[in-house]
């Protein structure tokens, strides 16, 4: 970030560095406060017992319960909706990187006339959030009889995703150099084989931003479920989150047990992939 | 690789001959690989190609995003209850029962309250934060990760969260009953003057670290040495940040504004999950689309709700291409129109 001969130059005024540092500990502090105490609340409020939480509400467990979180755990609701979230958001994942890549790959590298309407088309998709469409999207996987399946959820999810995939993905693979492309061909590659044996592997840190993308907006993905899953069986997470909340809302110990397990697998996967997440996400708005 | 190589050979083995010879020399590779290139495949392969590769794709964007809403400009002219082909044509009708319900106004109200709402509260603070954070300090990283947690947690579970603290016996009036500020317990949730800013402040709470990652992405673009020239021509810190890092901040505080905007248009699932779709009528919280989905698919009435999706989507492209033409436009030239060039 800072090279040898800037730090050397700095004095007591620092303008880049600032000052005031113990202000800045200080508002970080109460900002990350802020930001992580009504996940704390949810957390440990698990620990506790209805009438812990009526007497105090914002009391700490006292003795601590770890009966809510055995009863979540020990049913079979919990982990069925963790398997259909995985099972939506890991699809969506799959079809957004494989058709997006083809797609992208197309639209950058093939010189015909269309591609730049095709580029339009896509990029025309940022306009039309999945609220907008619901209505009719619902009657028309409705009438593709695919109402109440896994299909039906991850098939719109991919379409909905595949705007920013192709607008992140086709500079990303125009930035290929031609030469390379020319060096394979004259060893023989058909454009297909380039495809598949050079762009594939060149093109995976963006590959690997868009398929974060797409599982993250799969996973909290809400109002598409709501509108075409009535089995219970098949619900993700969002909706059991909810549905669970409101079969056992005098149970309040319960439902933040079941809230703050399902924040879990949110969690660690975003710690897991923190910097491609915060990174995709500022290059996909800058461009 | 063959062909180069030997080309390489041939000419490096002895002394330029002929006069053409010594003029290829200083590139025969170069030479050598535009002389090879096989022919371009016959059209019909790559088209073939094209097909195979591009169709699924377009296919299913085409079917899933691009025509639904088709379905529901055309839907949107019926009275139509969602079952067999919709015959009762209404003309503009929808369109003037959606413009002339007061509860879509108020809804429509709403969503302007939060748009201006969230852009004053979040952008400010969002800049003020991503400046204090944009320096050295211990943990710089671990910061930035945790302020992004709400972003990370589905609003339903924010919803849920935030519901349960906020009910009058809930957490939050708890907690400001003990440090003393008992006077401040609301009814947040059901209270029709304080609703709107409750759900504001959770919708700020949930992105702003959204934001302060966006402005401190913008502030790693901003060259050190112009602040540091500043620092020699004797300006302070705060001189520097106002004069010199905030005008280079402005395209990414128009992008973040535009999404924040197309955001607060599209409002949904915090408030259908925390007010449901009754009570968000009457704590003032409905938005555009919960009064969608409420006079839409739950009242069965599918070419009415369509009506409204179409109502919503003009209302945020007249948005986005006013922002756009008059704020956007330096910002997105290279990213959106200079990709396809």
């Amino acid at each position: 970030m800072t090279t040898a001969a800037t730090t050397t130059r700095r004095t007591r005024r620092d303008p880049v560095a600032g000052h005031g540092g113990l202000a800045a500990y200080l508002v970080a502090f109460a900002l990350v406060g802020l930001c992580l105490a009504p996940a704390v609340y949810i957390v440990l409020g698990g620990f506790r017992t209805n009438s812990q939480i009526i007497q105090s509400p914002a009391g700490l467990p006292d003795p601590w319960e770890i009966g809510n979180y055995l009863s979540v755990l020990t049913g079979s609701v919990f982990w069925q909706q963790l398997v259909n979230s995985l099972v939506a958001a890991l699809g969506t994942t799959l079809g957004v990187v494989v058709l997006g890549l083809m797609t992208s790959y197309v639209i950058a590298r093939y010189p015909f006339r269309a591609k730049h309407a095709m580029y339009s088309l896509f990029a025309a998709g940022l306009m039309f959030p999945i609220t907008v469409a619901i209505t009719p999207l619902y009657i028309l996987v409705r009438d593709l009889g695919m109402t109440n399946t896994m299909a039906g959820i991850i098939l719109p999810q991919i379409a909905f995703a595949l705007p920013t995939t192709v607008i992140i993905l086709v500079p990303f693979l125009r930035a290929i150099p031609r030469e390379l492309e020319e060096a394979a061909f004259i060893d023989g590659a058909s454009r297909l084989g380039f495809f598949a044996r050079m762009v594939v592997p060149l093109s995976l840190p963006g590959v690997i931003t868009v398929g974060i993308l797409a599982f993250v907006a799969s996973w909290n993905s809400y109002l598409l479920p709501l509108f075409l899953l009535n089995d219970t069986a098949l619900y993700t997470l969002p909706l059991g989150v909810q549905a669970f909340a409101s079969q056992y809302s005098v149970d309040t110990a319960r439902v933040l047990a079941f809230v703050s397990l399902s924040m879990i697998p949110a969690l660690v996967f975003f710690s897991a992939f923190e910097r491609r997440i915060v990174g995709g996400l500022t290059g996909a708005v800058k461009g | 690789m063959s062909t180069p190589e030997h080309v390489r050979l041939d000419v490096s083995a002895g002394p330029p001959a002929a006069g053409d010879g010594a003029v290829q020399a200083p590139s025969p590779a170069a030479a050598a690989v535009r002389g090879t290139v096989p022919r371009r495949p016959r059209p019909w392969r790559r088209w073939l190609e094209i097909v195979l590769l591009a169709g699924p794709g377009t296919a299913v964007f085409v079917t899933f995003v691009i025509l639904p809403v088709v379905m529901a400009a055309y839907y949107g002219f019926f009275r139509w209850s969602g079952y067999g082909p919709p015959t009762e044509f209404v003309g503009l009708r929808n369109y003037q029962l959606i413009l002339t319900d007061g509860a879509f106004l108020e809804a429509l109200g709403h969503n302007a309250f939060i748009l201006v709402s969230s852009l004053v509260l979040q952008g400010p603070v969002a800049i003020a934060i991503a400046l204090l954070l944009n320096r050295r300090m211990r943990g710089r990283s671990l910061i930035r990760v945790l302020i992004f947690v709400p972003y990370v947690l589905s609003e339903v579970i924010v919803a849920i969260g935030f519901s349960l603290m906020l009910h009058t016996t809930g957490a939050v009036n708890d907690v400001l009953e003990r440090v003393g500020l008992g006077g401040l317990r609301q009814d947040w949730l059901a209270d029709p003057d304080v609703a709107i800013w409750t759900l504001v402040l959770i919708l700020v709470w949930k992105y702003i670290g959204f934001a302060v990652i966006l402005m401190l992405a913008g502030l790693q673009g901003v060259p050190d040495e112009v602040r540091e020239a500043a620092a020699i021509d004797g300006a302070s810190y705060w001189k520097t940040q106002w004069y010199i890092t905030l005008p280079l901040l402005g395209p990414t505080v128009r992008i973040w504004a535009f999404l924040s905007i197309i955001g607060s248009l599209q409002v949904f699932d915090l408030v259908y999950v925390i007010w449901g779709q009754y009570v968000a009528n009457t704590a003032g919280t409905s938005t555009m689309a919960t009064y969608m989905v409420a006079n839409g698919r739950i009242s069965g009435a599918y070419g009415y709700g369509s009506a409204v999706a179409v109502v919503i989507f003009l209302i945020s492209l007249a948005v986005a291409l006013v922002y756009q033409r008059f704020l956007l436009r330096r910002d997105t030239e290279g990213a959106l129109t200079g990709g396809a060039a």
